[in-house]
């Protein structure tokens, strides 16, 4: 042990081959006799496939081999990894995603693929795509969940005609919901679309499949939050090929928040590949591509009902949702809206009984899955939505009326965690504390006598709050199978001392910016009480790590870190049989502390680096103990990690246009320990970002067939420098009380609270003017705003 | 992404770039319009002729009363330029919010002109500012009144196979002027953008880009307000656009309340 | 065609298609795969690189057009093993989390600190408003820019010479 590092700023590690160019992106990796794919596109949101001609493209110089649904028939669509029962006992329904759609069949979302072109460069690839002539007969389509179940809706999968992939209840039941909201004084009710947003990895996927004949054996290099449930996913139920014979490795990743979760098509497809033509083939997405077939997030149709008494006191949650899951399930989508979503409706408040109705429906439009938060923000968003607007309808003051409800302060063990309506128990939490702390940062009382000021002009002031509270680290595996997953989510660590007392650590979990190979080593490095410069992490291999769940869900460091420390602990463990026997004690003599074993009360003592020497070189050792100093580990989790926080955004809104311009985010939160303040800092900076992007900026927007109309940069708003403030961050250290860190998580709560903060601030902004809209529609456009003032 | 095949040719003066020309393809001057596009594969020209490097085409002088700006000289040059700043700071101003600073560094004024994208910028500066394009052609040179050039969307009263080659501006003392600019949110174009003159003598000329399907010259906006009236509605017989950021209806609010903002600025 | 471009000091002379794209060119040519590509649209600055000292987007730019000219990539940025102190800074302040917008980031950036030396936030984040990150929320890259601009004098700013490597100091000459 030392403690020279956990709770330090580290200036990270990866950094120095990122800032010189010498990041290695999957795109930026050839092989020797490597080709190049480009996909032929369904350019309908739904049609049918007539008939393929591929003789032009065929004879474009550089081609290699075209496939088409047809010569991909034989390989299985790609599965979903979740499965939630209809209410009535209804198995999900569970059309899988065809690698190619052959001819008969129709394409379901604008970029479903068709054909698959091969040749010797990208650009003869993307020339030859051209000359496939797909005979299409396009046949109507839905795009919005709530018009997909209508009664003559275009129907997305023949064999469903009402487009429901599953529905869902949670909570108290409905009956006692509806008494208690039968008593209210008062009910808040808003009707709301969570928008669908794009996630926007600023890496477009990539993906290389090489085949090598003499071992039988595959590679696939994937840009991937976690290659070896790809792996998993893809030789089990795609592929059918068996799992020790490919290898899949993600290396540097260009971004993901979750849209690399998932397994493709085109991962599989490019694998296939390169069997049947015996050279390496890759394939990059476009910009345009990725708007198409990267799985998009959110997106539900909510209604929404608080019942408060005449105290302000909440009696009732009452919810119905209809919630879009795509053309197809990916990977995790089902867990979304529900088990990551409906578990969520507690927030921090005590409301006594909560009923969430779920219909989650399948339209002509690409997957929805995960994204940043995933379930979390929309049932956020819900939550704090209610209750900025509960309290103008009340006249109460927003702050006052969440102190009044939150559930009171508990640490998790000297006060038990605290059982929610919708099955979860928390872990710990303090939520007044850090909502009186994000108040303190906003100055609130000038705020309201500045507001007030401001009114009487033509630049409105607005502030919105949002406290949250998530489940991260998503995990145990019992309960995640109780609840439908189809994997464990565990995680796999490997520490592996090498005889001059350098160690290798060897993680399941993936970076794809989170600062792994920085942060991880802190831990290793004070657990050991040995230098930074010792330890190196090894990660996103199948062949060098035993086995990874993958970096998703703010799990990393509570699960993977978690999985370090078991391995850390037993190397200890044998390193002080060692020790004891050089040093000829008992064991319980010794204490370990600054990279050596000390026999207490005396100066007698020996380094890490000598009994790892001796680990491997074992002349002088313990009877009966096996040479080596190598762990590995697999740690379960005892429950999920309940983060919290406070968000509270400052908006000025033009009156004359409509146009919003966020002033101020203040963000306090409490994600437990803190290995590295820095790099959980930038973990909040961009969840705001991406939040207040979807609240003010970001959207897809469908057009009545089925076509995105924002597919690109120049029409889809990302947020960018000049957009947002410097951000206000604090935090609250509430420690995680059941697993060895304390660490709960803080990759998606930036993204969580934010959103919610925001849109009540231009609310709060229109009211103080004397308008009373109770809901703008996601992104807040200037027109949209300027619409709810005239 | 990568464009249809083409036949690359680099010109050396604007003769040279004509004859080019006449053989068929099209100018590529900063090609930050023409490459986008092309690598989108929305434009399959046959050949480019680069006449990015043709001197003849750059520079900024005066010529008695007027500003001469080369065709090629590109929006940071022109934002940049300290002659620009004192003799016409409405294309300093106009310039400096065209795109990010790399556009700025490649696009040219010439370029944007003969583009004529709704929504771009140059349009309504060289409006408002009363310019005339010069282009050469095969039969030589002629002079294009900024209020002729603009014919609708994305066309212009310039011939195939004829160069932008400056344009020139008439500068009076004691004039002011501003450009105010809404812009989209994501592509940072114009969503309404709003250039006024104002002469010494308080007359007016005011132009938008943005607003309607081609840039325009508001003519009855700038006769109410010529004549000591209120401005009234504006892009009166004008078609409109109406897109994902703004409606017909928006777009027009917006367009007047930023002709409020641009005459408070010339007040 | 052919074509020849001084790159990051070295005169490098190939046969490309006259169609392709400066960064193609850089990456796939040259394998200088630090210069990235994010957008279809010339939207999102991940290939920012100088052309003759001044940030472009070399998605936007024809390897014919910089035919004859000096191009400086993030892989030249630091000279003689020593680092641009925007490198510094984008590692001091964490302005990077996966780093696939950062070369452009830094490079638009060098471009400028070099016109600008002492920017105020405004004007960082205008000058950035050319280049998209998904990561960070810009906050830790502002701050970045900033301590680059505190940290070095405006002169070693302004001259490139001093921290690129866009002299020719070699001729290598490769033909493909
Ligand atoms: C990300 C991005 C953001 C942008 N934002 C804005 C913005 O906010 N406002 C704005 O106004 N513009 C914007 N633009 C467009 C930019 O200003 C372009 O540079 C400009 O529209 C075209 O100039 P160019 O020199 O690049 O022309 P090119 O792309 O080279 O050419 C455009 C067209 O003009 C023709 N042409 C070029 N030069 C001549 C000439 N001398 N004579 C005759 N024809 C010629 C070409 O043949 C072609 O048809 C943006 C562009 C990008 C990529
Ligand atoms: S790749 Fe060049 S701007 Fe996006
Ligand atoms: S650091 Fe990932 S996009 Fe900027």
């Amino acid at each position: 042990m030392s403690n020279r590092y956990i709770g330090e700023s580290i200036k990270r590690r990866e950094d120095k081959r990122f800032i010189t160019g010498k990041g290695r992106y999957t795109d930026d990796i050839v092989l020797p006799g490597m080709l190049h794919a480009h996909f032929v596109r369904s350019p309908y949101a739904h049609a049918r496939v007539v008939g393929i001609d591929l003789e032009e493209a065929k004879a474009m110089p550089g081609v290699i081999a075209i496939y088409t649904g047809d010569d991909v028939a034989a390989i299985n669509g790609v599965p979903c990894g979740w499965q939630v029962n209809f209410r009535n006992g209804e198995t999900m329904r569970e059309p899988k995603h065809p690698m190619l759609i052959p001819t008969g069949s129709t394409a379901k979302h604008v970029g479903d693929a068709v054909a698959v072109v091969i040749a010797e460069t990208k650009d003869s690839a993307i020339d030859a795509a051209e000359l496939v002539m797909v005979e299409w007969e396009e046949l109507p389509a839905v795009a919005a969940p709530a018009d997909a179940i209508l009664p003559d809706a275009p129907k997305v999968h023949e064999q469903f005609p009402d487009n429901k992939a599953f529905d869902w209840t949670f909570g108290n039941p409905i009956e006692e919901v509806d008494a208690a909201m039968e008593k209210a004084a008062h009910i808040t009710e808003l009707e709301f679309i969570n928008q669908r947003v794009v996630p926007n990895a600023m890496e477009p996927r990539a993906y290389i499949g090489s085949y090598d004949e003499t071992s039988d054996k595959y590679t696939l290099y994937t840009s991937t939050q976690n290659p070896h449930l790809i792996r998993l996913l893809m030789c089990a139920f795609v592929l059918g090929i068996p799992e020790h014979k490919v290898r899949v490795v993600g290396p540097d990743v260009g971004g993901g928040f979750g849209s690399k979760i998932y397994h493709y098509t085109e991962e599989a497809l490019v694998t296939w590949a390169s069997k049947q033509i015996g050279q390496p083939v890759k394939w990059t997405s476009d910009r345009s591509e990725a708007f198409l077939t990267d799985a998009h997030g959110r997106d539900h149709a909510t209604k929404a009902e608080m019942g408060f008494d005449a105290d302000g006191n909440i009696v009732g949650l009452r919810i119905k949702t209809v919630a879009n899951m795509g053309a197809y399930l990916s990977t995790f989508a089902p867990a979304v809206p529900t088990y990551l979503h409906g578990t969520l409706l507690q927030g921090l408040y005590t409301t006594p009984k909560i009923n969430i109705d779920m219909t989650c429906v399948f339209t002509h439009t690409v997957a929805v899955d995960a994204y940043r938060g995933a379930g979390r923000p929309e049932a956020t968003y819900l939550l704090e939505r209610l209750m900025d607007l509960a309290a103008l309808e009340m006249g109460r003051d927003p702050a006052e009326l969440r102190f009044q409800n939150f559930i009171p302060p508990f640490d998790g063990v000297e006060q038990p965690g605290y059982q929610t309506q919708v099955a979860l128990q928390y872990d710990s939490g303090n939520y007044e504390a850090v909502l009186k702390r994000g108040l303190e940062m906003l100055g609130y009382e000038n705020f309201r006598a500045e507001q007030a000021e401001a009114a009487k002009t033509n630049k409105i002031l607005g502030v919105g709050f949002s406290t949250y509270v998530e489940a991260c680290g998503i995990a145990p595996s019992a309960v995640v199978g109780a609840l439908g997953a189809r994997a464990g989510l565990f995680e796999s660590a490997q520490v592996r001392v090498q005889p001059t007392g350098k160690v290798s650590v060897f993680t399941g979990s993936h970076s794809h910016g989170q600062g792994h190979e920085t942060t991880f080593v802190q831990v290793v490095a004070d657990k050991l009480g040995i230098p930074m410069d010792d330890v190196d992490l090894v990660h996103g291999d199948s062949d060098t790590i035993a086995f990874g769940m993958g970096t998703y869900g703010s799990r990393s460091l509570a699960v993977g870190g978690s999985a370090i420390v078991k391995s850390i602990d037993k190397i200890l463990e044998k390193g002080a049989k060692i020790a004891a026997h050089k040093l000829e004690c008992a064991e319980g003599d010794l204490e370990y502390a600054e990279g050596k074993w000390t026999v207490k009360g005396t100066d007698k003592s020996i380094g890490f680096g000598d009994v790892a020497l001796t680990a491997y070189v074992p002349h002088v050792y313990p009877a009966g103990l096996e040479p080596g100093l190598d762990f590995s580990s697999f740690y379960d989790p005892a429950n999920f990690t309940y983060p919290f926080g406070c968000h509270i955004a400052v908006v000025e809104v033009d009156k004359e246009t409509g146009k919003v311009t966020l002033k101020r985010m203040i963000a306090v939160d409490d994600v437990g320990n803190v290995i590295n303040p820095m790099i959980v800092d930038g973990q909040i900076h961009g969840g705001l970002a991406q939040g207040i992007g979807q609240a003010l900026f970001e959207g897809t927007i469908y057009d009545e067939n089925g076509q995105l109309t924002n597919g690109s940069y120049m029409d889809y708003c990302m947020p960018r420098a000049d957009d947002l403030p410097m951000f206000e961050t604090d935090r609250q250290v509430t420690p995680c009380p059941h697993n060895p860190l304390g660490v709960k998580g803080a990759g998606e709560a930036g993204a969580i609270g934010s959103t919610p903060a925001v849109v009540n601030a231009v609310i709060d902004a229109l009211w103080s003017a004397g308008h009373k809209p109770k809901d703008i529609l996601m992104p807040l456009t200037s027109e949209r705003v300027w619409e709810a003032m005239n | 992404m990568i464009t249809y095949p083409f036949e690359y040719k680099r010109a050396s003066s604007v003769a040279e770039a004509v004859s080019m020309l006449a053989e068929g393809g099209k100018a590529l001057s900063g090609g930050h319009s023409l490459i986008p596009s092309m690598k989108l594969r929305l434009n399959m020209p046959d050949a480019l002729v680069d006449v990015g490097r043709i001197p003849e085409l750059k520079g900024i002088s005066m010529d008695g009363d007027e500003l001469v700006i080369g065709a090629g000289s590109t929006h940071a040059d022109i934002a940049d330029s300290q002659l620009v700043k004192e003799k016409l700071s409405l294309f300093a101003e106009g310039a400096a919010h065209i795109g990010d600073p790399a556009v700025r560094s490649r696009g040219t004024i010439g370029g944007s002109l003969a583009h004529a994208d709704p929504s771009a910028d140059w349009p309504a500066l060289v409006l408002a500012a009363n310019a005339t394009i010069v282009v050469t052609g095969p039969n030589g040179e002629r002079s294009i009144p900024s209020t002729d050039f603009f014919t609708g969307l994305f066309s212009t009263a310039l011939n195939d196979d004829e160069l932008i080659t400056k344009i020139r501006v008439p500068v009076s003392a004691g004039s002011k002027s501003t450009y105010q600019k809404f812009a989209q949110p994501a592509s940072r174009y114009a969503l309404v953008g709003c250039a006024i003159v104002k002469q010494a003598d308080g007359q007016v000329s005011v132009a938008f880009s943005g607003v309607s399907d081609a840039p325009f010259r508001d003519t009855d906006v700038e006769k109410n307000l010529n004549s000591g009236q209120e401005a009234g509605p504006v892009g009166k017989g004008q078609s409109i656009m109406s897109d994902n950021f703004a409606s017909e209806k928006y777009r027009v609010h917006l367009a007047s309340v930023y002709l409020q903002r641009a005459l408070e600025a010339v007040a | 065609m052919q074509v020849e471009i001084n790159v990051n000091g070295k005169a490098r002379k190939a046969e490309v298609e006259d169609r392709t794209l400066l960064v193609y060119f850089l990456r796939d040519t040259l394998q200088l795969t630090g210069t990235h590509v994010g957008c279809d649209t010339s939207s999102c600055g991940a290939c920012t690189v100088h052309l003759d000292g001044v940030a472009v987007k070399s998605c936007t730019l024809l390897a014919a057009q910089a035919d004859g000219c000096s191009v400086t990539t993030i892989e030249g940025m630091a000279k003689d093993g020593e680092m641009h102190p925007l490198q510094e800074g984008f590692r001091e302040c964490h302005g990077l989390q996966c780093g696939y917008c950062t070369p452009g980031m830094i490079m638009t950036a060098a471009d400028l600190l070099k016109r600008t030396p002492k920017p105020s936030e405004t004007e960082i984040r205008f000058a950035l408003e050319g280049n998209i990150c998904r990561c960070t929320g810009y906050h830790n890259i502002v701050k970045a820019i900033q301590w680059a601009a505190e940290n070095t004098a405006a002169p070693m700013l302004a001259d490139s010479h001093l921290w690129t490597n866009d002299v020719v100091v070699e001729k290598v000459v490769e033909t493909e």
